[in-house]
């Protein structure tokens, strides 16, 4: 019953998406109120029945109702309740309808807090926003119905997938679901500002918090995703430069360009039609990674046979929409006159040049990815396109951007000098050159990629240190600059913690992968091995029964000369409804490095297969993306975004008196 | 029922990545074999390489990196054994010949063409600076003038 209350209100939003994708439209055409003012009950409703019909798909696998086709194959009654509930979205069909009901969120966000957006812009904005619901809930409900029922039902299900069933995995996909949909946002405030033929900074206001956010939810999901797979996967591997893994990053990437440029858009009122590009290409890449990671063409050319209806689907809606979108800015971009006028040594020379590296970057990332496609289709050569390409094509964009980002993040807006910039950023250079002399000097090897790394990583947080310090002004002595520090606006804090957090994530996956040390052999119980000045000793190893798992854990004691510092566990489990086995690593967490180990199997002459990794900087790669969303909410909290949002110099005259 | 679990564990049991009857004696060696290997597709998996890959056939293919090493292969010469066996499928790092110079030179272009367009775009921006906040127009001075005299 509670099922066919959630399919049928699934429906129901779906005509409600079709209703406001249209009416707002004319309304805001013809400048008739009324029809505009449908928009936004119409988001709220649509928000409304999508979460009801969300809460009716958790309530079938949260009673494992295994008469539901989906739950059946993709559940277990013997299943930990928390993965019961993030199984819903462990599966295409769920997490589709994770995505539309994270659509509608935002509309209705829209819908909620936009009340001082002027009524057409609004209205045209959550048109545009429930046509990409209505091409979704289409999608959904005609390719990959959730709500299927079996006419007999089993007795029990098949089991989600054991690597799913994990706490990093579990909580992935939906903050990377609200980090693609969220550029959904932008796309509908791009789309809407291309029919109104007005783009100024009140616009740029309204449509940087919803960038802001979804990078924010975007740069914690591919994190997430991220420290799982170092984890989980056996040998401390963090970023695979897998087609499925690059569908998220390059969204990201062209949100950290749409984020700055929509900055100039802002405070000085230029880049206008190239940020309503980015926003338009942000939403593609987005697409393009649902469509990538859904129909399975790029990691197995059979996976988009064997299910072609779907992956054709997603095709056409991304074709659709890009066309769309891309038509009607060659149409309307002419429009938009920028007003700023700014010397080549300014601020917003640096933030072009930070979006052509991003673009780049983005651009390279892209290539990479669909070549072996582009390959194997026109010139007949299957070839692969792995992570020696995007290290060696990729790695010198993101240093230059490194390089060239306090010296940007402190120019001053329209004319600014170089000489000045420096000279305040002397100190923290000379602290920068002194790290990476040390590091260079310590290493064993003669490698420049740590060195490299930690300079960058230097420079980066005390360039964003001198960023902030250097705001507080001059007079004052340091105790009246301190007090001054604490009480700039959150969008100077947010920056310069986001961009420390780069530094550090910078430096911490420079370090992983130049000073890694890895070992690998055959340890009976009882025996002790030294590795990287660590003593591991593996005490015992014994079978162990989880509540839907057979487990194999091995008990290692962790020491540095005679003092003991941490037991670890590492396990090998057994999945025996999915046939499947998972490795857990053992790890012991450390501010300057991991010591990671991982139980094989038992060898022939006895013992057992054990590999250890001595993991240097291992948390900064993921403290630092913490660091970086971190710098985003405090954007995101800015107090310019609360007050008066972006009031219009002009308030522009909309509707008609009534007839 | 203890044994059933072990049991269960060993027909089941992923071959792991690198095992430790595969490294070789010679650090230098296997370091070569690391390297080597790191830069090569296992065939049967999702974009791994055969370093990190648990398939049966990654582990035939490091045994073979191996075999070819101690045999007194070069490593140049260690890939291209296994080039001409199962294809430039295996290589991560695709080749620089042919149309995969479209993809090496598709970043370096677009970089170029980026740059181009980013300096025409700021040139002009910073030539129309004058014009927007220094001089005046005649009908302005004009105008000012008119002010002024009032």
């Amino acid at each position: 019953m509670i099922t066919e209350l959630g399919h049928f209100a699934l429906i129901l939003a779906f005509c409600v998406a079709c209703v406001q994708a249209v009416l707002p439209l004319i309304g805001a055409h013809k400048r008739w109120p009324g029809w505009m003012a449908v928009a936004a009950p119409a988001a709220t409703a649509q928000f409304l029945l999508t979460a009801g019909s969300f809460a009716a798909l958790t309530w079938a696998f949260v009673t494992s109702d295994f008469s539901l086709r989906l739950v059946t194959l993709n559940s277990h009654s013997a299943k930990p309740m928390l993965y019961k509930i993030t199984g819903v979205w462990g599966n295409h069909e769920g997490s589709m309808l994770l995505w539309i009901l994270i659509v509608t969120l935002f509309g209705a966000c829209v819908a909620w807090f936009g009340t001082n957006l002027p009524p057409s812009l609004k209205a045209r904005v959550l048109a545009v926003q429930a046509m990409i619901g209505v091409a979704f809930f289409a999608f959904l409900i005609f390719t990959s119905n959730p709500f299927l029922r079996l006419a007999t039902a089993p007795f029990d299900g098949q089991d989600l997938n054991p690597l799913l069933q994990d706490p990093g995995l579990a909580f992935h996909p939906p903050f990377l679901y609200l980090g693609y949909v969220g550029l959904s946002m932008t796309f509908s405030f791009a789309i809407a500002a291309l029919i109104e033929g007005r783009v100024d900074a009140a616009w740029g206001r309204w449509m940087r918090p919803y960038t802001l956010a979804a990078w924010i939810f975007l740069t914690i999901g591919i994190a997430l995703g991220s420290w799982w797979a170092y984890y989980e996967l056996g040998w401390g591997g963090f970023w695979f430069w897998d087609p499925v893994e690059n569908a998220s990053f390059m969204p990201w990437l062209i949100a950290v360009a749409l984020l700055h440029s929509a900055i100039v858009v802002e405070k000085r009122e230029s880049l206008k039609s190239w940020t309503i590009l980015l926003a338009i290409i942000a939403f593609g890449f987005s697409m393009v990674g649902a469509f990538i990671t859904r129909s399975g063409v790029l990691t197995s050319v059979h996976a988009f046979a064997n299910d072609p209806e779907r992956g054709v689907f997603l095709l056409g809606i991304t074709a659709l929409f890009m066309m769309g979108g891309l038509t009607m800015f060659a149409a309307r971009a002419s429009v938009m006159q920028s007003k700023g006028v700014f010397a080549v040594k300014s601020r917003e020379s640096m933030l072009v040049l930070n979006n052509l590296l991003l673009g780049v970057a983005c651009f390279i990332v892209f290539v990479g990815t669909i070549w072996p496609l582009v390959s194997e289709l026109f010139f007949d050569r299957k070839l692969s396109v792995g992570a020696p390409f995007f290290n060696l094509a990729f790695t010198p964009f993101m240093v230059l951007l490194g390089l060239v980002l306090p010296i940007g993040a402190m120019l001053p807006w329209k004319r600014g000098s170089f000489g000045r910039v420096l000279r305040a950023l002397a100190p923290a250079f000379v602290l920068a050159v002194a790290v990476a002399l040390l590091a260079w000097a310590m290493q064993s090897g003669r490698s420049a990629l740590g060195p490299v790394g930690l300079f960058l990583g230097a420079w980066l947080v005390a360039g964003s240190v001198t960023d902030l310090w250097t705001r507080t002004g001059r007079n004052g002595g340091v105790g009246g600059r301190l007090r001054r520090l604490a009480r700039l606006p959150r969008a100077d804090w947010g920056k310069s913690v986001a961009h420390g957090g780069l530094g550090i994530t910078m430096a911490g996956v420079a370090g992983m992968m130049a000073w890694s040390v890895e070992d690998i052999r055959v340890a009976q119980v009882g025996d002790s091995f030294d590795v990287a000045g660590y003593t591991l000793t593996l005490d015992d190893v014994r079978q162990a029964q989880g509540p839907n798992y057979m487990s194999t854990t091995g008990d290692f004691t962790l020491a540095r000369g005679a003092s003991r510092i941490a037991l670890l566990h590492p396990e090998k489990r057994f999945y025996p409804v999915a046939q499947m086995p998972t490795t857990e690593a053992g790890i012991d967490n450390g501010f300057l490095r991991d010591v990671y180990v991982v139980i094989g199997d038992p060898q022939d002459g006895g013992g057992w297969a054990v590999r250890t990794y001595y993991k240097p900087l291992a948390n900064w790669i993921w403290g630092g993306a913490i660091l970086m969303a971190l710098g985003g909410a405090l954007s995101l909290s800015d107090r310019r975004y609360r007050v008066a949002a972006g009031a219009r110099k002009v308030a522009p005259v909309q509707g008609v008196p009534a007839e | 029922m203890k044994r059933l679990v072990l049991l269960l564990c060993l027909i089941a049991a992923p071959v792991f990545a690198v095992q430790p009857d595969e490294v070789l004696d010679d650090p230098v060696l296997e370091t070569r074999a690391r390297e080597i290997s790191a830069g090569l597709r296992c065939l049967v998996c999702r974009n791994e390489s055969i370093d990190e890959s648990n398939a049966e056939l990654a582990r035939d293919l490091r045994l073979l990196v191996r075999d070819r090493l101690v045999a007194g292969d070069s490593d140049s010469q260690v890939v291209s054994y296994i080039v001409d066996r199962y294809g430039e499928y295996v290589l991560l790092k695709p080749q620089m010949g042919g149309s995969n110079i479209a993809l090496w030179l598709a970043g370096p272009a677009m970089l170029l063409l980026g740059a181009g367009i980013a300096m025409l775009y700021i040139r002009r921006r910073s030539r129309t600076e004058p014009a927007g906040d220094g001089t005046l127009t005649e009908t302005e001075e004009a105008r000012l003038r008119q002010i002024m005299d009032e």
